[in-house]
Formats: structure tokens, sequence, C-alpha cells
């Protein structure tokens, strides 16, 4: 298909819905009440972004923890304000370097994080009262939490100090991300473990960050990801309760964490649709009667599979609208991905553009100024309408299956993903989703990548192994080894919160593989259910 | 398609087994390659997430598949087609075709291709050019 084709402009936004060639006061329920107000349909807070802007944390991470923090203290250096720490495939699937599995992916995608002294060396000269770091990372999220907390008591810092966010939403690595470790329902309850504990000990953490992100990009629509997201909100909610937890405080620590791509207005409506729901379903079903508890907090990528390797330079305009759409839709917290990132980990100079785009958008733009600047709309608040039907509408389906933990364990959700995943890329091909460089406006030379090419330092692995039989050989190994003992024994407690058993292994150097090694004795592993 | 019409099935009578070597968790693209080479005709195997390169190898061998498809979006292709293939030879199954698909910079194509990949395929390729590779790549 070639540039000279006329592309007609589809009146069908990719969730589905129809929209109107012109929108009128018709389309429209009445005006929602002001942001800050319930259900926050506007935006939680009711001075928007003058206030506060939004977080900009780049996410980031490499090879070694040296490595890493060289790139966090220039982006620190840059005007971020928050890290974000990438983890390597071995800490996320709670293996140790020296794993036969692990060893061709040590450093890969991020930094490798097998124990404390790793993460002393991580946060070198960065203080941890001040910066708030977020950490992708799920089936391993309540040790790597544990070691955070256990680095701050090393460093002295009181622990109610610490701010940041642990991914830890175990419910959609089944379905999209891949990183679980024990079956749904231990998860489950190390998950809420970790919630209930960092409700008493670090109160300005997030101890969870539910994730529609990575089921967006395996293919789901914005109502689909945001629907299913919601699921997976309430199924925590359900186990919190099961395991003691007040909802009017624990959710007040439940934040959120979306794609956005590039159908703005729908983005916007996305949104404004989910905050709705969120408060309505807290309220209405759980009896949740605390403002702060009714509100979604949410944090945004934008980039991921809208970006092409096709013509990359224009993935920085797209990035740019997606940022537009985070910021309109009231974001609390973005990252804007680097033009390079669909096929390389960024360099320091795309990373900049990236960050950069943000301070554009924040500062130049003038989007910041007034809260919720597309409500009103008539355009955007039917819109805004059509997506919360949209979105029930599938939250109901999952309902009528039995709940997100059933959808998980059947492989329910993932294939249905997995069969979305095939009709998009079938709509892309036939261009009925158009993707400039892809499948239209092609040039027959857009094949060659940018000039510059991160190299991941190929000792990086080798010195990583180095470090980690450093660490074992230098340890207490009877401290290490009654930790270990200690937290064995708790998991076969239901009651017990695995939480300060975890600490204490952490402080005693125990690595994550040997952690989670003792939590798999008793709960097992995850058997994939593989349905196409 | 027409009412009535058979739909094209270029890879009817192939056995492929669709892989996740290593810990990559991310498997939307496996998923779909296997839906579409399932509709273009083929018997698909699809061995879930986080294998070995061992166990793919002694997969293929014991469903005496025609093809197997490896997808790895972790940077870890080298060190896994290397494996994967070596298992094969091992096994003495060195001729069963392998197909790398993934996030793969254009500039380890041939570096792949010299490892022992038929063919490398990325997500911005069409389904039906990948199926056509396939079809020709098994001919």
């Amino acid at each position: 298909m070639g540039a000279k084709e006329p592309l007609r402009i589809s009146g069908t936004v990719p969730s589905g819905i129809e929209v109107p060639v012109v929108a009128t006061r018709e389309h429209c329920r009445d005006p929602e009440p002001p942001p800050g107000e319930y259900p926050f349909t506007r935006g939680i807070f009711a001075d928007g972004f003058r206030g506060r802007v939004w977080t900009m944390r780049q996410y980031s991470g490499f090879g070694t923890a040296e490595e890493s923090n060289q790139r966090y203290r220039f982006l620190l250096e840059q005007g971020q304000t928050g890290l974000s720490v990438a983890l390597d495939l071995p800490t996320q699937c709670g293996l140790d370097p020296v794993d036969e599995m692990a060893r061709p992916e040590i450093g890969k995608v991020g930094v490798s994080l097998s124990s404390l002294a790793e993460m002393e060396l991580l946060f070198e000269g960065i203080d941890l009262a001040r910066i708030s770091t977020s950490f992708t990372i799920n089936g391993s999220a309540a040790m790597i939490y544990a070691m955070y907390v256990a680095c701050a008591d090393k460093r002295g810092i009181a622990r109610e100090r610490l701010t940041g966010t642990i991914q830890n939403d175990i419910l959609k690595e089944y379905v999209a991300r891949g990183t679980w470790i024990f079956p749904v329902r231990p998860s489950m309850r190390l998950t809420a473990d970790s919630i209930l504990f960092a409700n008493d000990a670090t109160p300005r953490f997030n101890p969870i960050s539910i994730a529609g992100a990575h089921m967006r990009d395996a293919g789901c629509t914005a109502a689909e990801e945001m629907a299913y997201t919601l699921a997976n909100g309430l199924a925590y909610v359900e186990e919190l309760e099961r395991r003691g937890g007040d909802v009017n405080r624990f959710a007040r620590r439940l934040s959120f964490f979306f794609y956005v791509h590039m159908d703005l207005f729908e983005e916007v409506a996305k949104f404004r649709a989910g905050r709705r729901i969120w408060a309505r379903l807290l309220r209405e079903r759980y009896g949740v009667d605390d403002a702060k508890a009714q509100m979604f907090r949410f944090g945004v990528v934008c980039g991921g599979s809208s970006l092409t390797a096709a013509q990359p330079y224009n993935n920085i305009v797209r990035v740019a609208i997606e940022n537009l759409a985070a910021v309109m839709g009231g974001a609390q917290s973005i990252f804007t991905c680097a033009y390079d990132e669909a096929f390389q980990i960024p360099t320091e100079a795309s990373a900049e553009i990236a960050l950069r785009t943000q301070q554009i958008v924040a500062y130049e733009s003038g989007v910041a100024r007034s809260v919720d600047p597309l409500g009103g709309s008539w355009y955007v608040e039917s819109l805004t309408d059509r997506m919360e039907e949209k979105i029930l509408g599938l939250m109901g389906e999952v309902d009528a299956y039995g709940g997100a933990v059933k959808a998980v364990e059947d492989g329910w959700l993932q294939m249905r993903v997995a069969r979305r995943a095939l009709r998009r890329k079938r709509d892309i091909d036939a261009l009925e989703l158009p993707v400039v460089g892809v499948n239209c406006f092609r040039r027959p030379d857009q094949a060659a990548a940018p000039g510059e090419v991160f190299h991941l330092d190929p000792q990086a692995s080798a010195r990583v192994l180095e470090k980690y039989r450093e660490v074992l050989a230098r340890r207490d190994q009877a401290a290490a080894a009654r930790a270990l003992e200690r937290l064995e024994q708790a998991a076969q407690k239901d009651r017990e919160n695995l939480m300060p058993y975890l600490v204490d292994c952490c402080h005693a150097y125990a690595t994550v593989g040997e952690m989670v090694a003792r939590l798999k004795r008793h709960w097992g592993e995850f058997q994939e259910p593989v349905r196409l | 398609m027409l009412a009535g019409a058979q739909p094209p099935a270029p890879l009817r009578g192939k056995k492929i087994l669709v892989a996740k070597p290593g810990l990559d968790g991310h498997d939307a693209g496996a998923k779909v390659i296997a839906l579409a080479l399932r509709d273009a005709g083929a018997e698909v195997i699809y061995t879930g997430l986080r294998k070995s390169p061992d166990y793919i190898a002694r997969v293929a061998v014991d469903e005496d598949v025609d093809a197997v498809g490896l997808s790895i979006l972790s940077g870890s292709h080298h060190e896994l087609l290397e494996q994967v293939a070596g298992r094969l030879r091992a096994l003495g199954a060195g001729e069963i075709a392998i197909f790398v698909g993934g996030t793969i910079p254009a500039q380890d194509r041939e570096a792949l291709r010299a490892l022992g990949a038929r063919e490398v395929f990325t997500s911005d390729m069409p389904l039906a050019a990948v199926i056509e590779a396939l079809a020709k790549g098994l001919a």
C-alpha cells in the first residue's frame, strides 16, 4: 500500500465505539462535578497540576548496579524527579544469576539485583529520603521491596520517609508480562502481605501499581485495558479484605498504571471513565467513604507498542501526542519512551529527548494550566460515557466468568487477549488501523537504524556473577540460614504476614533466589495453562 | 472472504513448534503467530513461557516437527538461538528449520542467519509475509 493511496479517517475509535461527525449537547449527560469531588471524573485534585506537576519518571537500568547508578545520577542531574528501576529477567523471575536459565539474561533488560549488597551499590550517593523510586517488579516484588526497606534501615533512614512504588501486580503477569513465579493464590497472599505491611511501615510508599499497560501492549484495546485492570483491582480488594485489611485505609495506597497509545481523545476518555468507575465501585460495592481511598491515582507510559522500528524518529512525535493525552487525562506520573525503544535499550541521547518532551509539554505547551481542559467538550464527555459503558460491559464478562483470579488461573483471560492481539495485527495488515511507516507512507530505505546504538558491556554478566559469589562468601552464613528458615516456617501459617521475615532475610544478605526457593517448596510454581 | 470460499492454507501438512526460550515473558507475538499459522493450515504446538533450549529441542524431536519458531524479545537472541540450534544438532535433528521472531535489531539479522536461523521476523511484518516466507522455507 503506497503513500499515494488516500487514506480515509475512520469514524470508529479503536475500542470499537462509533463517534459522531459532530458531537452536540444532545450526546451528553449532566455536567460532571468539579475536579477533586466524587466521582472524580474531572480529576482527583481540585488544583490539577498547579499544585504539583506530575512526576517525570524515566524507566532505566541495565547491567551491573554501578552502571545503572551512573545512569540514575545523570538523569537526576538533568532534572528528572523520580527514579524508575528496570530489573533484569533473572531478578524478576526470582532466579539468582548462577541459575542455568538466568545466565543468558543477566543484566539484559535491566539491572541484576540479587541481594542487599547490590541495592546498596545501586543507590550509592542517592538520597532515599528525597527521591521517589519505582521498581518494575512483580513475581519477586515482595523480596525487592523488603530489600529497599532493609537498604533504608542500613542507612539510618526512617522507613516512613520512603516514597516510591513497586509494581507488585501479579495478576496481569499471568496475562501479559509473564514474570510469574508461584501459583495464583499464594501470589495473591504475598501481594496482600506487602500492601498491608506497607500501610504501616512505609505509609508514603505505593505498594502496588495495578497495571493495564502490559495487557494493552499485548493487544488489548483501551477499553479492555481499563476493564481488565479494574477487574484485577477488585480482586486485590477482595484478597486484602480476606486478610483483614480495612478497605478505607488500604485503598488509599492502591495505584494504577496504563499505556497511552495514539488515539488522543479515546485515551483521555479512558482515564476519565476509569476514575469515575473506580470511585463508584469502591463506594457502592465496598462502602468506602474516605475520599482519598476512592481516588483513582495512576501513572502512564507513553510509547510501547505504538512505537515502530520503521522510521524511528516518527516516534518522537507519537510520544509527544501521547504525552498530551496523559496530561489532559490527569496522570500523576508519566514515563515517555525513547524513540529507539522499539528495538533497543535507549541511548543517553534518546533518553534525554524523551525527558525533554515532557518538559516541553509541561512548561511550554500550556496544557497543564487548567485542570481537565477537555471537560465540558461535547465530544470528550460523550466519549467518556461510551467508554464507561464499554468498560463496565467487559468487567461484567470477567465477573460472569467467576472473577479475575479464576479467569487467569484457567487461562481464559490470556486466551481472550491473544485473540484480540491477532485481530489487532490483522487490522494493521489490512490498513484498518493506519500506522505511518509500517502499513502506509513507507519508503524503501526506512529500515536503516539511526546512527547511535547502545551497546551493553559484554563483561557485565561476568562481573555480576563475580560479585554475587563475593557476597555469598562474605556474609554471615548462619544468620542467612536462620532468616531463611524462619521465612519458610512463616509461609506455612496463612495468618502470618511474610514481609518482616523477608526484610530479615535481606538484612542477612540472603539472595532473591534463596528466598523464592524457600517459598516454592511450599507453594510450588505456576503451571501455565496454554490455551490458544 | 467470499461465502463458501476455502481459506488459503499454504501451511497445510506442516507441523510447527512455536517456542519461548529463556525468561522473556512477552508472549503476545508468539501467540499471534501460533494462531495465524494454525489459520494457515499448520499443526501448531505452543510451548508456553520460560522453556530451556534443551526442552525445546526435545519437544521438536519428539513431535517430529518441520520447523521451530523461537520468539525472543529480551535481547538474548544470539545466545538462545545458538543453544537451541546446538541441542537440535546434538539430538541429530539439525535438519529442523529454525525461524526467529521478536525484537531483533536489523544489524543482528545476518549474525542470526549465520547461527542457523532460516528467516528472522519482526512485529511490523504483515502476517501474510511471515506465512509466505515459512511456506517457501519449508517447501
